[in-house]
């Protein structure tokens, strides 16, 4: 998640080099940090974008060479293509989802908190486990359709290019909906609890105070969360890795994939780097705009409270 | 309390002692199977898992023993990771003293970067070890006229497998044509069984089709052309002919459904052939190791036929021709210091072609590159080893793989697009122009 950790430090660095009460100093290590293992590696792939690398010889320079074929390729534009489209669709089913499970976890029962503890298991697995699992239950020959006889089952899930895409997000989305649910159960739980009081004297059912009140006053976190599964889709890639190799065909080859592709397979590294630039770029881009979208920032959550 | 109770600084410091060490060796050993983690003064990176691993550390630990003071380490990857591994090992200058290969484009890439050393004129002065090699694997070994790494392990050929019990099942004999394949096609497709396994998420594994195809229409001139750069040597009429073939087989089902999530390195489409869920299946000859391995008494019991690739009615090619692996390949790193390469050509000049290798390799099922290894062939594999050989030595023309034979940024553009004919996603001539923009990259 690298192009995740520029904004995120950016705002780090300014708002403690900024404090007025001489603290900024403290920010220091975390500048450090951030110049030694972002700052320095992003320069050294934007040199590396200029040259042509076989990723074992002598590094060539050679101008634009890398962007201009790079920019020419349709593979480029079809990878992008591919990674918004897992990006929407994955935000559009975890959103909805994970604030329910969100808001449905942050009522203080008990029979819940065992279900929370049920629905926070797949966050405990990594990524290549939960792939390797996935294409063994999804084989089209010996997989879970096969083993139970359920017809319904029997397709062929990671073959069919619409049907990998599905599978894509079905297991991005079990994977990451119980981290989102997390932010969003304690997002709810600071919603003060007189305004739902004073919303049931005026007479407001539960949907209405769900869109009244629980909506308005997570907007922040849906913003937070909304960052994380975008510019986190970005950079998905041991899971398309290893369920599909970004097969079948071409079909879920997404950025992060076309430069693995390039870059270790096919030796292109200028190439590659260049496929890299285009994510940190498309990466800020997004989380600026996401931030933009989540208003000015100064006024209350609190308003009306 | 006999023992002095442990302090709490004492404690403290082993603990952090043990975790930075884990930590250490966790950097040090990021993805291979660690080998007894044995440090050697000559490093030797090959590949993990059986029938081979088991071969390669006894080779080493041959070697170990009769040289008391040099050492040998080895360690083991997974195939693909490997590929990745050494490549990135070696641009960073952290290489192994011992490079294993594939040969072909992958070594000329080596070659080209100055990273592997010259063996030409050490196997000049030492032709007792080249005369104990078979004369057909050092193609891939040898790049501008030099050859720059020693033909080790098995020869592989690529051979059509069969469910012998699946043909009797459905009252057919084997294809002895191009022809009678496609006959056979629809009449297992009647029976519910697929006509052919095929691990296609590999991709490489579809490659071997289009390789056997457009030799058997064509000879192997044209791949020779594409192999030397001439432009526009995919153009050639034939190789248009075998594309639309290959669809053909595509659009009459024979490949087994969902053909394009399989992977090879699961080995799911060889359990598709023992299972009976599949009749045939194109595969490399190292495949029967693991059908014997993993299919119960299937080998055993005699089910599983082989054959040469079948001719094509009025092709070109000889069907005695075959393609894949003529040999395995071990580099010696140009970065290495002289008294390591030393004791790495002392490994090549002793235990690499001793007995005892031969024996072993033979044992796993596999056709050394070693001479005179016929008499070896007895027990249960001797008549598929003798096939094999008869196809290895027998082939008027024993070619590489393409994927591995071209250089690897052609090789991947390659993949690429054979993946997509078999998802019918581009036609023949979008491959034949797409490929053509790469040729001599």
């Amino acid at each position: 998640m690298t192009s995740l950790a520029p904004p995120a430090a950016r705002v780090n660095a300014s708002t403690g080099a900024g404090g007025r009460s001489g603290v900024g100093w403290m920010a220091l290590p975390a500048l450090l940090m951030f110049a030694a293992f972002g700052l320095v590696p992003l320069v050294g792939v934007l040199l590396l974008t200029f040259t042509t690398w076989d990723g074992i010889g002598v590094i060539h320079p050679s101008g634009l060479t890398s962007w201009r074929a790079e920019l020419s390729d349709p593979g480029l534009l079809h990878a992008l293509w591919v990674t918004f489209e897992i990006m929407a669709i994955s935000w559009l089913v975890q959103t909805p989802i994970s604030i329910l499970i969100g808001v449905f976890l942050a009522a203080f029962k008990k029979y819940r908190g065992l279900l929370a503890v049920l629905y926070f298991l797949p966050l405990l697995l990594s990524s290549a486990a939960i792939s390797i699992t996935f294409k063994a239950l999804l084989d089209p020959n010996f997989g879970v359709g096969e083993g139970l006889g359920i017809s319904i089952l029997k397709q062929d899930w990671l073959g069919d290019p619409k049907l990998a895409v599905g599978v894509l997000i079905f297991v991005v989305s079990w994977q990451y909906i119980p981290f989102h649910s997390l932010i969003y159960q304690g997002a709810v739980r600071q919603i003060p609890a007189d305004m739902y009081e004073a919303a049931e004297i005026d007479g407001a059912g539960r949907v209405r105070q769900f869109f009244s009140i629980t909506l308005p006053q997570i907007r922040y976190t849906i913003i937070t969360s909304s960052t994380l599964m975008v510019v986190g889709s970005l950079t998905f890639f041991d899971l398309i890795y290893v369920l599909t190799g970004g097969g079948p065909g071409d079909a879920t080859r997404a950025l992060a994939l076309e430069m693995y592709q390039q870059g270790f397979m096919a030796n292109r590294m200028g190439l590659a780097s260049v496929i890299a630039m285009i994510l940190v770029l498309v990466g800020l881009l997004l989380a600026q705009l996401l931030r933009r979208l989540g208003g000015r920032g100064d006024e209350s959550m609190m308003e009306g409270a | 309390m006999s023992q002095p109770a442990l302090s709490r600084r004492n404690f403290l410091g082993l603990a952090v002692g043990t975790a930075g060490a884990a930590a250490l060796a966790a950097c040090g050993t990021s993805g291979p199977s660690g080998a007894g983690g044995s440090k050697g003064t000559a490093s030797y990176w090959s590949l993990s898992g059986p029938p081979g691993q088991p071969i390669r550390q006894a080779a080493v630990d041959r070697f170990n023993k009769a040289n008391p003071s040099t050492k040998i380490g080895a360690t083991f990857f997974q195939n693909d990771a490997y590929k990745q591994k050494i490549k990135t090992a070696l641009g960073a200058g952290q290489g192994p003293t011992m490079i294993w290969g594939w040969g072909g484009g992958g070594l000329k890439a080596y070659v080209d970067a100055n990273q592997v050393v010259d063996l030409t004129d050490w196997l000049g002065q030492n032709a007792a070890v080249k005369q104990k090699i078979l004369p057909s694997s050092f193609g891939a070994a040898t790049v501008g006229g030099k050859v720059y790494a020693l033909p080790i392990e098995t020869v592989q050929p690529i051979v059509l497998f069969y469910n012998k019990k699946v043909f009797d099942a459905v009252g057919v004999q084997p294809p002895q044509s191009y022809g009678d394949i496609l006959a056979l096609i629809p009449k297992f497709n009647a029976k519910g069984i697929a006509p052919f396994s095929l691990g296609g998420q590999s991709r490489w594994t579809n490659m071997m089709w289009l390789e056997f195809l457009l030799d058997r229409q064509a000879g192997p001139d044209v791949f020779n052309n594409v192999f030397a750069g001439t432009p526009n040597a995919w153009s050639d009429p034939s190789v248009l002919e075998m594309l639309t073939k290959v669809q053909n087989l595509v659009k009459m089902n024979a490949f087994v459904k969902g053909f394009s999530s399989i992977t090879a390195d699961s080995n799911a489409d060889q359990a598709l052939l023992y299972t009976g869920k599949a009749a045939m299946m194109v595969h490399g000859s190292w495949s029967y190791g693991i059908q014997q391995a993993n299919g119960g008494d299937f080998v055993k019991s005699g089910g599983l036929g082989w054959m040469n690739f079948p001719g094509i009615d009025g092709g070109k090619g000889d069907p005695t021709d075959t393609v894949g692996n003529p040999g395995q390949y071990l580099s010696i790193s140009s970065k290495a210091s002289a008294a390591d390469q030393a004791v790495a050509k002392k490994f090549f000049s002793t235990t690499l072609v001793d007995d005892a290798e031969k024996a072993g390799w033979v044992k796993s099922g596999g056709v050394p590159v070693l001479n005179d290894s016929a008499s070896l062939f007895v027990g249960d594999d001797a008549q598929y080893l003798k096939d094999m050989s008869a196809i290895a030595s027998g082939a008027k023309v024993f070619a590489q793989s393409w994927d591995q034979a071209l250089s690897p940024t052609v090789a991947e553009t390659l993949l690429d697009n054979i993946a997509k004919l078999f998802q019918l996603q581009i036609s023949p001539q979008q491959w034949i122009d797409s490929m053509n923009g790469v040729i001599g990259q």
